[in-house]
């Protein structure tokens, strides 16, 4: 139970990319097996910031103060209360992929049909032999 | 300019995939001579980095002098500065081949096909060069995303193949996605050698195991490794022609790459062969590689769909090589990379000369191809006697460096798997010769007095890029022994 408590994050994420995973391999609807695919990409986005985020804090953004002479302030900073940023931008990047990705994919899908005339991959099958 | 050069290397081909679209919508010839430009610089500057490598010792570029953990870092050695050569090389005498063949299988794409082209060798080039294990995963996407066009564009049943394979694609990139992340949960780093200093300070977890495993699957399944192969027959066979020759021999080839470098630059020697011991079923994996694509080979009466499922098998060579874990071994799977790039290359050149002439590339309409075009012919031949493995050529080296690696490590499976396949190569290859050297045409037959078959040989700018081709692998085959020493054996003394 404990274990569950601590780690739920990612247990979240393993069965979210599972779902996509089993669909991409499973599925016959081209379609479906596209949104799986994206299914298990954002799976694996939610790893990353899940591994980057801390409770409790904000968006890696420091504010700088003045005083009343608009003269910098020094400060200290607190690790604790920001996000880690790296692996948000990792995945402004794997987002941007994923996009792609699915984009092209939808392309073909198309050109498939227009091609078969189904979407379905064992019709698509029986119709090439 | 110098020092910029590892830099320069993939911007060149990056900022002129740009141009090539521009300037290719008004003029679209233009398009194909600046390709050629383009690699002929890379391949200039890829040499200059090979030289400096060589004089000097590896090159260490950091991207807008950022430090090397934090900033992205180029990380050149012996191994990738030969790679990157090859990729260049290969990239330019594609684009001077594909000229005729695009002009005439894709028509008014092709400005498009040229910026896809450029931009897939980009993609390459950097996983090839950068010592950040994201930037690879960004790079790995552009190369696959752009080869899942390229694929794509001439139509019919392309369609679906190449559906398949960015499905199987996606899964072998997301893969790797993930190992990644597992590497920066236990690290916190994504550089390449400042994540390989961190897991060899710590005793191994199940962290680096899972990182390890991810990395691996995903890489075979990039590469086609046997039971993970599937996609690759079908998507190169129905692509156009000068897309299969120019993923034939770097795509795979590529994927081996990083394979090679995940297990010699992130992890190391003592983890994979003294704690994880999975070396006998990996080479397990590689000999049924070896025998599934060479029977499957044999099965096949178009050509092009022959040398696809040879591809199948010569990524066992390599997976078993580098996995057998001694020097000759990882010598033969390194070299290998180069020789099967460049014989790969060869035989898709000269299958494409055929397709361009005759029109499809089955064993029946073979007949009489040594009187058409004997020059294609002769190209052909020399990448069938390195394919086999026969002495002058580098087929024959590469072979012979993991025969000795299979026996130092006494694993008997691979090295006959090994000599199968040469026989099964052999088999394959005299069995076209005997068709296009013996039997005439069926029309031209002898008894009509007419035994002469006409000339038609393919245009000059497709024989040069395959005759200098097939010059290549005699060239590399005779400087075997300089390549081995100067850049094979400096890089795996770091690891072994």
């Amino acid at each position: 139970m404990e274990f569950i408590i601590n780690y739920y994050n990612y247990i979240i994420v393993v069965i979210i990319m599972m779902l996509g995973l089993w669909g991409m391999l499973a599925l016959s609807n081209l379609v479906k097996k596209l949104i799986s695919m994206a299914i298990f990409q954002t799976g694996i986005i939610l790893f990353y910031i899940s591994m980057g985020a801390k409770k409790g804090a904000s968006i890696p953004i420091i504010k700088q103060a003045y005083d009343e002479h608009h003269h910098p302030i020094h400060q200290t900073i607190n690790n604790m209360d920001y996000a880690n940023p790296l692996t948000q931008i990792l995945m402004l990047t794997a987002i941007v992929v994923g996009v792609a990705t699915l984009g092209l994919g939808l392309a073909l899908t198309q050109r498939v049909y227009s091609e078969h005339k189904s979407l379905h991959e064992d019709e698509i099958l029986e119709s090439l032999s | 300019m110098i020092e910029q050069a590892p830099a320069l290397i993939v911007v060149i081909p990056l900022i002129s995939a740009l141009f090539i679209t521009i300037i290719g919508l008004y003029q679209p010839r233009v398009s194909w001579a600046l390709t050629i430009v383009t690699f002929a610089l890379s391949s200039i500057f890829a040499f200059i980095c090979l030289k400096h490598v060589v004089t000097v010792g590896p090159i260490s570029y950091m991207f807008g002098n950022w430090p090397a953990p934090f900033g992205i870092e180029y990380a050149i050695d012996h191994l990738n500065a030969l790679i990157v050569l090859m990729i260049s090389i290969v990239a330019f005498l594609v684009a001077i081949f594909s000229k005729h063949d695009i002009a005439k299988e894709l028509g008014d794409k092709i400005p498009h096909f040229y910026s896809l082209f450029t931009l897939l060798v980009t993609g390459l080039l950097g996983i090839t060069l950068t010592g950040d294990a994201f930037n690879l995963y960004v790079l790995l996407e552009i190369s696959a995303l752009t080869s899942y066009a390229l694929l794509a564009l001439s139509g019919g049943r392309a369609y679906i193949a190449t559906f398949n394979y960015l499905i199987m694609g996606t899964i072998g990139a997301c893969f790797y996605l993930l190992g990644v992340g597992y590497l920066l949960i236990n690290t916190g780093s994504l550089n390449m050698a400042d994540i390989a200093v961190i897991i060899s300070n710590n005793t191994y977890s199940y962290t680096v195991l899972a990182a390890f495993l991810f990395i691996m699957i995903g890489m075979w399944t990039k590469m086609a490794l046997f039971p993970l192969h599937s996609w690759l027959p079908n998507a190169y066979t129905y692509a156009p022609t000068s897309t299969s020759c120019l993923l034939a021999p770097l795509m795979t080839k590529v994927s081996v790459y990083v394979m090679l470098r995940m297990m010699t630059s992130v992890f190391n020697y003592d983890y994979i062969f003294n704690v994880l011991q999975w070396q006998s079923v990996i080479v397990t994996l590689a000999v049924i590689a070896i025998l599934a694509g060479s029977v499957l080979a044999l099965k096949q009466d178009n050509l092009k769909k022959m040398l696809t499922y040879l591809i199948v098998a010569e990524i066992g060579y390599m997976v078993g090589g580098a996995w057998l874990g001694n020097a000759n071994g990882f010598t033969g799977a390194s070299y290998h990379i180069i020789a099967d790039g460049f014989m790969t290359l060869c035989l898709f050149l000269a299958i494409g000369c055929i397709i361009y002439k005759v029109g499809d590339a089955s064993l029946s309409s073979m007949k009489g191809i040594f009187t058409k075009m004997p020059m294609t012919m002769l190209g052909f031949l020399i990448g069938a006697f390195s394919m086999i493995g026969i002495p002058p050529t580098c087929g024959f080296f590469s072979k012979w460096y993991l025969i000795s690696g299979a026996y130092e490590a006494a694993s008997w499976h691979f090295l006959i798997a090994l000599l199968i396949s040469s026989l099964v190569n052999a088999v394959l290859f005299f069995r076209i010769i005997e068709v296009g050297y013996f039997q005439a045409l069926p029309s031209e037959e002898p008894n009509h007095h007419h035994p002469k078959i006409k000339r038609d040989e393919a245009p000059i700018s497709m024989l040069i890029p395959l005759l200098t081709t097939a010059g290549l692998l005699i060239g590399i085959g005779l400087y075997t022994a300089d390549i081995v020493t100067y850049l094979i054996q400096p890089f795996i003394k770091n690891f072994l």
